[in-house]
Parts: structure tokens; sequence; C-alpha cells
């Protein structure tokens, strides 16, 4: 079995003293963080992306996976906690998970999240050891022309998901491919939209945007609704679910675990998609549907496992393809860069170490959040309780030196300010972050897959629907982006929307 | 008069990005489609948000929408500002003084700010971070800089 012997290496990289060690510290920093209210994932990884840069390249990958999984949990359970989801992943969460909080349930739902995170984890590593050899194999087959294709699939499917206007998302993913292409162009080696700064050469750095836009803005946005802010405490008691409890889990944690992996490998969707769709098919077909709403643990544990398994297959395209499909794995083509290591198809092939370990840290990291969840309950609600006055300026104080530590510039910090100070902007106006710092990143890339698309085709743009693969692709794109201007389906993305936002 | 702020301004902030693209990316070599320059796809998305722009623009006199609503002046500027200063000083000053002012400055933001219990922190993290980044991961940053004599 090819499959075993490729786990076993995985194991065997990922199973090292040092490794195991910090997989378990960005497990435990990761929820540590992810359960502060306003630190979803993004904001999360690129706090704690710089401690990651001291470590060797698997070690620090690992890491970073485990701070992905950890600040979900912690997304998952300020959910159930408090009714603040970290994260657009983790909004469903809160119907019927902050419900069951309030009937004293909490442990059974925060049970239900754990478990239903854990074995949809597995399932999905399975998933990605079988079928990322082969689409690696298919992409190393992909031209230039189908890269552009599935970024652009990749853009379209981020805007169909933005919440909000669909015009401004689009509208966002411009800008932000325009922002991306700031410094120098690597054909030419003009420096381009630099206005002669000299830390601009390089371009703005993901991670200042990405802590301007998700860190800094986003405190802005709470100071905005201070006093709405009400931290309901709930005493926990008896976190093991009854055997009820778990009868009414397992078939929800498998539909969820199916439905989170298929829509994870989709570009653009990572585990958004997943969880909404999850939750909203348990409703229609759960025996208990009537309970939907007032602390139904289905309600729990289906959207935690299609969360979780969407999270962990939107790792496919990224290691098979190289292409960020949310922020969060932007974020980690980031960490990957400055390692060293160019993420795509050849990495399977000649770093199959780095590969596999990381492959199976996801599945320890996993471990681990169940392990950790019992013991450390009682302190990630007591960290939930900080009021949010003491925590915002701890918050800032890590963004600042964080960003100052990537290159030891000031003038990152300065960037950070400004993206911070145009993410509360554009929120006020209706404009999701999300789409644009996926663009950012992807606009470089775009811009060189382009020109070699062209430079192949002596010019012809019509080449992109002339190739079948990328004929394809560029199909689906515009059916997602039909899909949304059909009345019907609009309608359930605005309701399911205004739900989460309720 | 419009009747969609938000679409509104939005647009006219897309179509100064897409604008001020176009016109800074003329200083660059355009090439053609086979051989592209570096003013050629920035050029293309900007026509491509101005585009957007104008029909946001135009939207926003036809189809009403939802207010902006007021901005939280002080929390936008106390934050911003807090981490400008702090990039400003840290090197001059160090740690000891460009901390506490970003962590006072910014908590100043809040509604709920007092005095004693923002000065407790602002000293418990100073140290704690003088810990960590300095002497845990080396972050060459002075902890008196050079403007007070450290």
């Amino acid at each position: 079995m090819e499959l075993l012997s490729h786990l076993a290496l995985g194991l065997q990289t990922a199973a090292t003293f040092t490794n195991l060690f910090y997989c378990l510290v960005g497990v435990f920093l990761g929820t540590a963080i992810g359960v502060l209210p306003g630190l979803g994932p993004t904001a999360t990884i690129a706090m704690l992306l710089p401690v990651t840069f001291v470590l060797p390249p698997v070690t620090a990958l690992i890491m970073l996976a485990g701070i992905y999984y950890g600040s979900q949990y912690g997304g998952s359970t300020t959910s159930i906690l408090v009714n603040l989801p970290g994260e657009a992943a983790s909004v469903v969460t809160t119907l019927d998970g902050y419900q069951m909080a309030k009937q004293g349930r909490a442990g059974p739902a925060l049970a239900a999240s754990a478990i239903g995170s854990f074995f949809a984890g597995t399932v999905a590593t399975f998933l990605i050891a079988a079928f990322g050899p082969p689409l690696a194999a298919a992409a190393l087959e992909f031209g230039p022309a189908e890269f552009f294709s599935l970024m652009i699939l990749g853009l379209v499917a981020s805007v169909v998901l933005a919440q909000g206007s669909l015009l401004h998302a689009i509208g966002m993913v411009v800008l932000g491919l325009l922002l991306g292409l700031i410094g120098t162009d690597v054909n030419s080696g003009t420096q381009r939209f630099t206005f002669g700064i000299f830390e601009l050469a390089d371009g703005i750095g993901f991670v200042t945007v990405a802590m301007g836009m998700f860190g800094l803005g986003e405190i802005i946005r709470n100071l905005q609704n201070e006093e709405e802010r009400s931290v309901m405490i709930t005493k926990i008691t008896g976190l093991w679910p009854t055997k009820e409890d778990f009868k009414r889990m397992v078939a929800p944690i498998l539909r969820g675990t199916a439905i989170g992996s298929i829509l994870g490998i989709l570009p653009g969707s990572g585990s958004i998609l997943g969880s909404f769709a999850a939750y909203s098919i348990e409703k229609k077909v759960s025996k208990n549907r009537a309970q939907f709403g007032k602390g139904a643990i289905e309600g729990v544990a289906a959207p935690e496992a299609a969360n979780n398994a969407g999270a962990q297959t939107s790792f496919i395209p990224l290691l098979t393809l190289g292409i960020p499909s949310n922020p969060v794995s932007a974020l980690m083509v980031g960490a990957m860069i400055v390692h060293g290591i160019q993420p795509g198809p050849s990495v399977i092939t000649e770093q199959p170490a780095l590969f596999w370990g990381m492959i199976v840290s996801m599945w320890i990291g996993n471990l681990f959040l169940v392990i950790l969840n019992y013991p450390l309950i009682g302190m990630w609600v007591r960290m939930i309780m900080i009021p949010y006055q003491f925590l915002y300026p701890g918050i800032l104080v890590f963004c600042t030196i964080g960003v100052f530590s990537l290159k030891n510039t000031e003038f990152d910090i300065y960037f950070m300010a400004l993206f911070g100070a145009l993410g509360y902007l554009f929120s006020k106006l209706g404009c999701e972050p999300a789409p644009m710092l996926l663009a950012f990143i992807l606009g470089p890339l775009m811009e060189e897959y382009l020109r070699r698309a062209m430079l192949l085709s002596r010019g012809n743009p019509w080449v992109f629907v002339q190739r079948p693969i990328s004929a394809t692709l560029l199909g689906l794109a515009a059916l997602a982006m039909c899909s949304i201007l059909i009345p019907a389906f609009s309608k359930t993305r605005e309701e399911a929307f205004v739900e989460s936002s309720g | 008069m419009t009747r969609n702020a938000r679409d509104f301004w939005t647009g006219l902030i897309y179509i100064f990005f897409g604008s001020s693209a176009i016109i800074i990316a003329r200083d660059y070599a355009m090439g053609t489609a086979i051989k592209m320059g570096p003013a050629y796809f920035p050029t293309i998305l900007g026509g491509l948000l101005i585009l957007i722009g104008v029909i946001s623009v135009i939207r926003s006199f036809i189809v009403a929408g939802i207010p902006i609503g007021a901005f939280v002046l002080n929390g936008l500027v106390l934050v911003t500002v807090s981490v400008v200063a702090f990039g400003f000083v840290v090197r001059g000053l160090g740690l000891a003084i460009a901390l506490p002012l970003l962590i006072i400055v910014s908590a100043y933001g809040s509604t709920r700010f007092r005095w004693r219990p923002t000065l407790v922190m602002a000293a418990g993290l100073t140290v704690f971070c003088v810990f960590v980044f300095l002497k845990g991961l080396g972050i060459p940053l002075p902890i008196i800089g050079p403007w007070l004599g450290g």
C-alpha cells in the first residue's frame, strides 16, 4: 500500500519530539488566541506567524497548521459560550451552540464540536493523502492558461461567498489584485507604485495587510459596538455528552464530514460554505428538526464537522496546485515562501517528508485538540471573560511587534495602521476584506501566468477557452457567477448571512 | 441626491484607485499582448476598477440602500495614532517607553477606560514583551533607546 507507506513517512516526520512539541504549542497558542473575542483564524495566524520563522521549515509548518486548528476550535468555543463567532465559518455554530450553553449544556456542545471536528479531521487527513498525489500529478500537466483560469475560479468563488453586495466584492478583488502588484515587477525589474519608497520595492507584506485589515480593523469595529458586547457567564457542568447525545451526534457528524470535505476542495470556499450547507441540510433531514435553533446538538455537531473537514481539505488545492483558496491558506503560502518552499505540485515529489509530515501533523493536531479541550476548558472560559478594554491594547501590542519583526522595519507598522484604517472604512461601506486579501496574494501570480499564457499563445486571448481544462474552469467560474444572479439562490445566500448575523 | 451613500462613496474610492493606477502606470512600459510590459496588467485592472466604480456610483442614484452610520472616530484615530506613534519612537526611546505609550493611548479609545487598571496592564505587558520578544525571540529593539542615553 503506497498510501500507508506515505503516511508512515509522515508519521516518522511528525512524531519526532520537537515536531510534536511545536504542534502542541501551536494548538495551545492557537486556541488561546482564538478564544479571544474578535480574533479569527486569519488574525491569529498572522499574529503568530513571526514566531514560526525561527523554526526549521517542517516544524514551522506543522506548528502553523496546529495554530490554524487551534484557532478554529477556539472560535467554536467562543461561539458556543458567548455567542461570538470568531469567523464566518463558525457563525452557524452559535445558532444552536449558544442555546445549549444557555440551557447549561455548554459541556456537551463543546464535546460535540471537539468530537465532530476530530472525526472530520481524521477522514479529511486520509482524503488528502489519497487524492493529493494524483491531483498533483494532474496539476503538472497544467499550463499557465490553466493556472490563470483556476485563479479566476478561486476569486469568483470568494466573491460569491462574500457577504453583502456582489459588485463590491468584485471591486475589492480588483483592488486587491492592484495592491498586490506594488513592488518590483519580476519581468522587467521596474518598480511599480512604490513612490520611490525603498521599503516598497519588495511590495507590501501580506501579513501586514492581513494584520491591518483583520486585526486592527476588527479592533476599531469592536470599539464601535462596545456597548452591545455582553458576555454571558455560563457555568460549565458535565462536560461529557450523554448516551442519548452520542446517538444523535453520529449521523450529523458523518453527513457534515462528507459535505465539508467536498465543498472544502473548491478553491475560494474553504470551510465557510461547508458549515452553512451542513447546517441547512441537517435542519431538513433531522428527526429533531423542531429543536433546531433551540439547542439541538445536531446543529452543533454537523457544522463543526463540516467546518473542520473543509478547513483541512482546503489544503488540497494549496498543497497540490500551490494556489491558496482562502486568507488562511494565503498566509500558509506566505510562510512556505519565507522558508524557501515554493508551494505547488512539485512539493510532493521533491519534499515528501515535508508534505506527508504536514498531513499527519494535521491529524495529530486534531487529536491534541480533543485532549486539550477537557482539562483546559476552565482556562479558556477565564480568557473569554477578559473585558475587551483590557484585551485590545494587548492584541495591538502583539500585532505591532509581530509585524515589525517580519523585516525589522517600522514601515510595516505604518502600513499595518494604514490598512487597519482602510479595513474599518471598507467595513463601514459594506465591503468584506476576505476577497481582497486573497486577491492581494494572487495578484502577482495571476499577472505572471497571464503573461506566460499570452506569450505561448502569441497574443491570442482565446487560448483560455480553447484549452479544455482552462475552459472548464472558466465555465465553472461563470456558472458560480450566474448562480448568484438567479433569484432563488441569491435569496438563500442573503438568508444564510442574515441568519448568521442575527 | 444619492440614495445609497455606501455605493456612492465606495464607487468614488474605486474610481480614485483605478485612475491613479492608470495614471501612474503611464510611466511604465506598456508592451504588447504577446510581451506584456509592467504597465499592461495594472492598466487593465485600473480600467476594470473604474468601470466598477462608475456602475456603483450610478447605481447609488437608482437603488436605495442603508446609510453608512456614524464613524467611531475616537477609536479609529486613537488606535491608528498609537500604532504609528509606536513606530516613530520605538528605536529612539526604546520599548520601555514606546510600549506603555501604545497601550495607554489605544486603551483611551474605549468608553470604559480607567487609569489605574490601564497603568497596571501597561507595566505588566511591557515587562512580558521585553522578556518574550527581546530576550526570547531576539528582536533587535532597545529597552531604553539612544534618545534617553540607553
